[in-house]
């Protein structure tokens, strides 16, 4: 198993955010946790990146404890977080966006290596080069906080809403990307409100509800239910 | 473009215009020998007259330009609100007239005038050049701490006098700045000396960087998450302790003590103006760190992770940014930058007392607001106006007004340009 | 519906029996002598500070605009007032026997008279500076106020020479001053002071300075017109500000500008900050232990130690700081001031984000 998460509590203040999760991702898997606003989805995905602290629970990587690390030792160990809202570094331009995705890592050829791979994925940040980030537009900006999450070359990605805010035609391009990212051997825990697209190219899906998982199994199971048909897809 | 252009034309017509006339009258009245003025104004009232007549005429034209300015902010700031515009015209009144009086004060009413005594004045802005350079060294460390973690460091000033401190002790006590030449009797000793005074720069500089990390550490990294004023007042209490500390007897002494400097200082005096190889090193030596600081924020990787932890602390940390590690790196960088800046002032003005941090401080961070805050062009550009504005009213008006001058200057311009001169405006950041 | 309770100018008996008690028992301290007259003066002194403090508690504690200009406020009060009592005090004297004592009614009225002047031309150039700086954003605020503090102290240096005030004596010190602050008129003062601001906070108008600090963007879609409460808030502040430079100069009965500097002006924001930002009685407590304890470390250390008066200070400010960021208090209220009923929150944190809840992690 790549990663488990076992009995996971989150409080922020007095508020207990999340309450007892369990899930796991297999390797080269697409895992995706679906739920309402405040179901505590992004919560999870921020106590993984280590950047909340749970009261109890354990979250453990191939096996390594991820709940005492600090947030940048886990992007080392290859765990990658592409954030709710994308986060892009407005002030800095889109190539300076990029080697912060290669923060961790050292050798110059393997990120020039890197950075070919982004352009083959999003060949419009290539023509965005020197310009600043906060000048590009919404999917560009999802583009770039993608790439800039593959830089790192994550053994191990977490989506947070890639699809918040983007007009249908660049969602189904972003989800396309998705899969191919998949294909090509990383692991993806996807974050979705739009849980119809996120089901139909995960293998397994979640469903969180209040900081609980009320129901897990395969996309296609979920995608059957009548209870998740009618909660999160739409369908009478 | 073209209503600054217009702006800027009839601001400079009206000065030329009446500098123009008034010249003429002068020109006009002190060609008459006095039998001719007894003949031609019996009761002396005609420069009285004619001086009434030009504060009318002054007077209407100032109106005159604050009607247009109201006018153009208005359209500028459609829908923005009375109290904007009405600020933002307060400022541009406030500005001219300012302006306008320092520069009658420094062309005509001054006895030793701009007109009299030019040298003068070129030695008053070479002057400010050099205390501008040196503001340059402290605010560049002010603006990087506030642009990363939002925290007006007024510690930095103290750190500042301790660059100062130490190279005395640097000089008097270790004489390092001779140690080169005691190494190597065979160098020169001109290059003995400068590889001397840079040793003491250097140490000074590695003395505040530690200092600044240490200060960090203690004082603001276990308060970077509550409220701001909390760590606010610690920097006040960290500045109160170094100043105080260092001022008890045990320690050092409260008392002014005369800094030995490191190399002789010679000056030249090139058409009147004295200029000293002083002025000269801490020009060279801000610009170098100028560059360096330059290459270091935009062309490192440490310089990338600083940008991007102080637009967004949690997403740097998701890129596998060591935020704590990038925060310290900063207040040492900034306090090195202070400590080569406090060595250079301390050679300019050759006497220390432990409370000298906390003027040029707060004027380095005043020129850090001016320029916009956490931009460091901005800190630069507002440095040396600081230094020149402080070097002309101390010239021009009085003495102790340089420092009421500068916050003056401070107060409106952030009422003309709420976020400094190069500052982005607020609101921007999503 | 509450049954009317027996109160006076909005306060309960219970707080105007307290205030007399208090006043009373010092007062007795005072005539029996078990108080020395030094201690008499700190005691004083923290009445001052505590006025002062208040003024900014309302400016930064309730209203949210981080102003370092409660100083300069404090000296125009000061020497303002002071310079009234310096020409007048000595022409006016109207004795009163009351048989028990004797007052000089003449004297009193000059003082009053005075020292409201001093807070009323404050609060003036309070309202002439604010309406166009509260417009800034916060930290630009502070430091815009910080500017003026600072300029009001270059000017009370040169008051002898720059401005027409050859009495006041420019940096070498204003002295002459009539020493008119008794212990009456300080305590009276600071109750009157304790209950307008309490008063104006329990009113509509203290919502909505409060609904500006908690969210200024939403008071304003509310229709709450934030410059007006803005500039209320600051203009009060700098006339509680003035009032008490009117008191300290009449009670020392010696003003320099080095009492003046922008470094003292951080005292008020230390004590505010340490009472809870928004909290009266913390302000009331933080101020009066600021008083004794600077005042009180005079008398414990040695002497030729007093210099490591401050020292302790800012390790004590330092300590207390990193132990209890949010004040000593907190948001403790004592009862007669507390029943404002809006939750209550920390000045810079809004709801958990990420960064807030990082608290835990770190």
């Amino acid at each position: 198993m790549l990663l488990e998460v076992e009995n996971l509590h989150v409080y922020y203040g007095a508020i207990h955010a999340l309450q007892g999760l369990t899930f796991h991702l297999e390797e080269g898997e697409i895992v995706t946790l679906i739920g309402a606003n405040g179901a505590g989805k992004s919560t999870t995905l921020n106590t993984i990146s280590g950047l909340l602290r749970p009261r109890e629970g354990s979250i453990r990587f191939k096996g390594q404890e991820l709940t005492r690390m600090r947030a940048h030792d886990i992007v080392r160990l290859g765990v990658v977080q592409v954030p709710e809202g994308r986060k892009i570094f407005a002030t800095l331009t889109v190539s300076e966006n990029l080697d912060m995705g290669a923060y961790t890592r050292t050798d110059p050829a393997e990120i020039a290596r890197s950075r070919e791979r982004v352009f083959a994925s999003f060949p419009r940040l290539e023509e965005r080069l020197n310009q600043l980030g906060g000048t590009l537009s919404g999917g560009e900006q999802q583009m770039l906080a993608m790439g800039r999450g593959l830089m790192s070359r994550p053994t191990l990605l977490l989506l947070d809403e890639p699809s918040m805010g983007l007009a249908p035609i660049l969602v189904e391009e972003i989800f396309s990307i998705i899969q191919e990212i998949n294909s090509q051997g990383t692991s993806i825990l996807l974050v979705e409100q739009n849980a119809n697209m996120a089901l139909s190219i995960a293998h397994r899906g979640y469903v969180l509800e209040t900081g609980r998982i009320v129901l897990e199994g395969t996309a296609q199971e979920l995608r059957d239910n009548p209870q998740v048909k009618k909660a999160y897809l739409g369908e009478a | 473009m073209n209503r600054t252009l217009k702006s800027l034309a009839l601001f400079l017509g009206g000065i030329a215009l009446g500098v123009a006339a008034a010249g003429l009258f002068m020109l006009f009245h002190s060609s008459l020998t006095p039998q001719e003025l007894e003949a031609w104004d019996k009761d002396g009232v005609v420069p009285g007259l004619v001086m009434q007549a030009g504060s009318i005429g002054f007077g209407v034209w100032f109106l005159y330009l604050v009607g247009w300015i109201t006018r153009s902010q208005i359209r500028k700031q459609a829908g923005a609100g009375f109290g904007k515009i009405a600020r933002s015209v307060a400022g541009n009144a406030l500005m001219i007239l300012l302006g306008l009086w320092f520069l009658w004060r420094m062309f005509i009413q001054h006895p030793e005038g701009v007109l009299i005594n030019p040298t003068l004045f070129a030695q008053y802005i070479v002057d400010g050049i050099r205390l501008g350079f040196v503001y340059a060294l402290i605010s560049l460390g002010y603006t990087m701490v506030y642009g990363i973690v939002r925290l007006i460091n007024f510690a930095h000033g103290d750190v500042f006098m301790v660059g100062s401190f130490t190279s005395f002790y640097a000089i008097k006590a270790m004489r390092l700045h001779l140690l080169p030449a005691k190494l190597f009797p065979s160098l020169s000793q001109w290059v003995a000396i400068t590889i001397g005074t840079v040793l003491v720069i250097i140490l000074s500089m590695l003395v505040c960087a530690l200092l600044a990390i240490t200060i960090e550490r203690v004082a603001y990294k276990p308060l970077r998450n509550a409220p701001r004023i909390a760590a606010l007042i610690t920097a006040i209490s960290v500045s109160f302790f170094l100043e105080y500390f260092s001022s008890l007897p045990e320690v050092f002494t409260s008392n002014y003590i005369i800094y030995e400097q490191p190399f002789k200082v010679v000056s030249w005096k090139i058409l009147g103006v004295q200029i000293s190889n002083v002025t000269i090193i801490i020009i060279l030596v801000s610009i170098l760190f100028l560059l360096l600081l330059r290459w270091i924020v935009y062309g490192t990787k440490t310089g990338k992770a600083m940008r991007a932890t102080s637009w967004d602390k949690p997403t740097a940390r998701l890129m596998g940014i060591d935020v704590d590690n990038v925060i310290t790196k900063t207040f040492a960088i900034g306090a090195a930058l202070a400590g080569a800046g406090g060595v250079l002032y301390a050679i300019a003005y050759p006497q220390l007392i432990v409370f000298m941090g906390i003027m040029p401080g707060l004027k380095a961070f005043v020129a850090a607001v001016l320029g916009g805050i956490g931009n460091l062009t901005g800190a630069f550009v507002g440095s040396l106006i600081m230094g020149q504005a402080e070097m002309l009213s101390a010239g021009y008006i009085l003495t102790p007004m340089r420092d009421a001058i500068a916050f003056t200057i401070l107060i409106i311009v952030l009422l003309i340009r709420p976020t400094g001169i190069f500052g982005e405006p607020e609101g921007e950041k999503a | 519906m509450k049954r009317r309770k027996l109160e006076f100018l909005g306060a309960s008996w219970l707080f105007w029996v307290g205030a007399i008690a208090i006043y009373a028992v010092v007062q007795v301290l005072f005539s029996t002598n078990v108080i020395t007259d030094y201690m008499k003066t700190v005691i004083q002194l923290g009445c001052v500070m505590t006025i002062v403090s208040l003024g900014l508690n309302l400016i930064y504690g309730f209203n949210g605009q981080f102003s370092l200009g409660q100083w300069g406020f404090y000296a125009i009060g000061a020497y303002a007032s002071a310079d009234i009592t310096y020409r007048y005090a000595a022409k006016v004297s109207i004795p009163l026997n009351l048989g028990f004592a004797t007052f000089d009614v003449g004297k009193i009225a000059i003082f009053l008279v005075a020292i409201l002047f001093g807070a009323l031309l404050a609060g003036v150039i309070a309202y002439l500076f604010g309406l166009p700086v509260l417009k800034l954003g916060s930290d630009y605020f502070g430091i815009a106020t910080l500017g003026f503090t600072i300029v009001v102290k270059v000017l009370a240096d040169n008051s002898d020479t720059i401005l027409p005030f050859p009495e006041m004596k420019g940096a070498r010190g204003m002295v002459g001053i009539p020493r008119l602050t008794t212990w009456f008129w300080s305590f009276f003062l600071l109750v009157l002071c304790i209950l307008i601001l309490r008063n104006i906070l329990h009113s509509t108008t203290g919502r909505a300075i409060v609904s500006v600090r908690e969210n200024e963007i939403a008071a304003k879609a509310m229709g709450i017109d934030t410059v007006k409460y803005k500039t209320l808030s600051f203009v009060i502040g700098g006339i509680y500000a003035g009032l008490a430079g009117g008191i300290y100069a009449h009670l020392y009965a010696f003003l320099h500008p080095s009492l003046f500097h922008f470094i003292k002006s951080f005292d008020p924001m230390i004590i505010i900050v340490f009472g809870g930002l928004g909290s009266i009685t913390g302000t009331i407590v933080a101020a009066f232990a600021w008083a004794f304890s600077l005042e009180g470390l005079r008398i414990i250390l040695p002497s030729g130690a007093e210099a490591w008066r401050y020292i302790i200070y800012p390790v004590a400010l330092l300590l207390i700081m990193l132990l209890r960021p949010q004040g000593l208090l907190g948001g403790i209220e004592w009862g007669f001031l507390k029943p404002i009923q809006w939750p209550r929150r920390k000045i810079d944190t809004g709801a958990p984000t990420v960064e807030t809840a990082t608290q835990e992690a770190v």
